[in-house]
């Protein structure tokens, strides 16, 4: 790769050329109470939520609690409110801050995690009209991802098909975990839907604890699950790979957001090696897990879980194999690095442009129209 | 700098003395019955095993790709399943590739698995016993595990008292699929015992903890329960590290058998960067992650990673530390692996020694 040869030996990245086209992919709004979104709710929720008191419970969600550190970085707290909660900090703190040309708001909330079916697809619409009106009617730069009840993949279809029509949403977003790995056909008519649309698929780091989180029981501490998330992605990437989603929709892209991504190339290596030998089993897979891996998923760059010294960055950033697999993030308002400086030492400057806009461009054919005009 | 070099000028030379650190021993259906107590071989042959998974007696729900999970030329002439016939495996293995030792790793009839938890016991119990009468007793190039049950505690610290007397066992054995991840406080007993008695601990992926085999839930195919081998180990060593375990038994040793080792920097990386944020959390903890890893944790190289370009192979060698890493072939498993060609790429011949002998013979005492 020969765009990786520069590096940057130590000093900060200087984004500073790309201001003004930035492309960030994974800004997160503050999840809004129920009792926010109760206006958009229709009548008969109105009264159920109400009734059942759930518009005065707090509906923070445990893979992502709003006060441990990795959930806010210091100076990106309000004085009060909840980080992310607040326009116009957000504009001053990224928007502005980055010169970002777009920015993808993913709203992380328990419409995706509650049960039952029909409860998610109401709290899944609310949300998705209170992003349309308290976001993206604010900020022309903001686009955002579909939230969908994830539990219920027809429901789930739906509210795909209410959004489409605006072009501001550009991606579906699905929790780290639901009720079985998301490669399983049972979740493929939110694929058929997305790909219908030239919606992409965000995969955001976390669990919905539906199991433990880990193949051997349940940690102590939220680190160790956060730590995890990355090991929970593998799983996700390789479900996907192996039930043949990629085949079934050659124009879908699937994009891990917060997971991280050093993990990847020892990931592929073993995806790769064990496909050779058992791929007897899926037999729709004719190509390379790597091979489908490169046309059809990519990761957020936050956080960047970076070794410690510039070589070794490099070297692993090397070992991703390709070019096109990061986007862009700032993680807003999550605490992964401090300044405007998300890039580690050794980041390879060659890869900042497309990292910062062409890779961002293609991953979102709705972000490709815009620029285009 | 580390130069590729095509496969032919990398073949080990068969003479090569190896330590190979995963062998499995198999064994006849009835073989294990003798070493059972009576109560327990009427238990065995009216109710048999009894595990957290739909399928009777199968390993997991997700069948393998080949008969036994063996290799196909491992079925010796004797009709005995692979594994099972010592002169075979000798001819077969042993001699063909230099083994100066082979250590045992028992997989069959899952004593940690047992959802009865003195059926569990007494089924480690006479599977360490016929691992001795059957294996060791005869060929003296073998070493031993000792077979514990994680999740009954007690009768696993029993069973380490009485056989770690006898030093040809080498390390204890636990899958790393448990009920809760292992570095939690009910284990620390068999912590305990184990630096007693100085016995490594040997983590060889399996087992069946009735949790998904993912932390995603559960997969559809074998190609994915045999991958989650490396998540549960990130799992595994994650719970070692963080709840304590290593600081508070500076003197445990730990191997991870059957997981590869590529994933090992990355992941240690990550367990460094997120613990700096939230240190605060975890204030038993008086050292980076990735420290507790480097001083106590050694890998098994079996299935061997294999990047496209071999240099990769080099740097994450070196990331993980050529004295960390210990071969193993997984003989008679389908996915063995060959010491001829294990290696892609260049491994100098200190490194060679140290990988294919020399770590495993410090790491085990063996003289």
């Amino acid at each position: 790769m020969s765009a990786m040869t520069e590096i940057s030996a130590g000093k900060p990245i200087d984004l500073s050329p790309y201001h003004g086209s930035i492309i960030d992919c994974d800004i997160h709004p503050s999840p809004p109470s129920i009792a926010e979104l109760l206006p958009y709710f229709d009548e008969y929720w109105k009264e159920v939520l109400t009734m059942r008191g759930i518009d005065r419970v707090a509906v923070d969600i445990t893979a992502a609690p709003p006060n441990v550190p990795v959930n806010s970085r210091p100076d990106w707290r309000p004085a009060k409110g909840r980080p992310g909660s607040d326009l116009a900090l957000m504009q001053r703190h990224v928007l502005d801050g980055f010169g970002s040309a777009a920015g993808i708001c993913n709203c992380l909330h328990v419409a995706q995690i509650v049960f039952g079916d029909d409860l998610a697809a109401a709290m899944c619409t609310a949300l998705n009209k209170w992003l349309a009106a308290e976001w993206l009617d604010r900020d022309p730069r903001l686009r955002a991802s579909i939230v969908v009840p994830i539990q219920n993949p027809q429901l789930a279809a739906a509210e795909i098909e209410r959004w489409a029509a605006d072009r501001r949403f550009v991606q579906v977003l699905l929790p780290g975990t639901s009720d079985m790995p998301y490669g399983r056909r049972y979740y493929w008519p939110i694929y058929a839907a997305a790909a219908r649309h030239g919606l992409s698929i965000g995969i955001h780091a976390g669990s919905s604890y539906r199991n433990a989180p880990t193949p051997t029981g349940w940690p102590s501490y939220f680190l160790s699950d956060y730590i995890g998330f990355s090991s929970i992605a593998e799983s996700q990437l390789l479900s996907l790979l192996s039930e043949g989603v990629f085949v079934e929709y050659p124009n879908l892209k699937v994009v891990f957001i917060e997971t991280g991504f050093l993990w990847y190339p020892s990931f592929i290596w073993r995806a790769n090696k064990t496909w050779r030998g058992v791929r007897a089993e899926v037999p729709w897979l004719k190509e390379a897990p790597g091979t489908l891996a490169e046309r059809h998923v990519r990761f957020t760059i936050q956080p960047v879980d970076a070794p410690p010294t510039p070589d070794q960055l490099e070297r692993a950033i090397d070992q991703m194999g390709s070019d096109r697999f990061l986007l862009f993030s700032s993680d807003y308002p999550h605490w992964h690095y401090d300044g405007l400086n998300p890039l580690p030492a050794g980041f390879p400057t060659g890869l900042l442009e497309k990292i910062a806009v062409e890779n961002p461009t293609e991953t979102y054919p709705r972000l490709q129209k815009e620029t285009a005009q | 700098m580390n130069v590729n070099v095509t496969e032919r000028d990398t073949h080990t030379p068969v003479d090569l003395t190896i330590v190979d650190c995963d062998i499995h021993p198999g064994m006849a259906p009835g073989e294990l019955t003798p070493f059972l107590p009576k109560r327990w071989q009427e238990h065995m042959a009216v109710y048999g095993s009894f595990f957290r998974n739909g399928v009777k007696n199968a390993p997991t729900t997700h069948f393998r790709m080949a008969p036994d999970t063996a290799r196909a030329d491992s079925w010796p002439p004797s009709g005995r399943p692979p594994g099972a016939d010592l002169d075979f495996m000798r001819a077969q293995h042993l001699d063909a590739y230099g083994i100066e030792y082979g250590i045992l790793i028992p997989l069959r009839v899952g004593p940690g698995a047992q959802r009865n938890l003195e059926f569990g016991a007494a089924l480690a119990s006479a599977l360490n016993d016929w691992q001795l009468a059957t294996w060791i007793e005869k060929e003296k190039r073998f070493r031993g595990s000792i077979v514990v049950t994680p999740d009954d505690t007690e009768a696993a610290v029993k069973e380490i008292e009485r056989l770690a007397p006898d030093r040809r066992y080498v390390q204890l054995h636990i899958p790393p699929k448990t009920d809760e991840p292992l570095g939690r406080k009910r284990y620390w007993p068999i912590f305990q015992a184990a630096v007693d008695h100085d016995l490594p601990l040997s983590c060889h992926v399996g087992g069946l903890s009735g949790h998904p085999v993912t932390g995603a839930g559960w997969p559809s195919f074998y190609l994915e329960d045999q991958h989650s081998n490396v998540q549960s180990m990130q799992a595994m060593l994650a719970g070692l590290v963080l709840e304590g375990a290593f600081e508070r038994f500076p003197k445990l040793r730990v191997v991870l058998v059957e997981a590869g080792f590529a994933w090992v920097p990355a992941f240690c990386w990550r367990m460094d960067k997120h613990w700096e944020r939230m240190r605060d959390e975890v204030p038993h903890l008086k050292r980076k992650p990735s420290e507790y890893v480097r001083e106590h944790v050694w890998f098994t190289t079996q299935p061997i990673d294999e990047p496209n370009d071999n240099a990769h192979l080099a740097e994450i060698t070196e990331w993980v530390g050529y004295d960390r890493i210990m071969f193993s072939t997984d003989y008679p498993h389908w996915d063995f692996d060959d010491p001829r060609f294990a290696f892609k790429g260049s491994l100098s011949a200190e490194n060679r020694e140290k990988i294919f002998r020399m770590n495993a013979k410090v790491f085990y005492g063996l003289d």
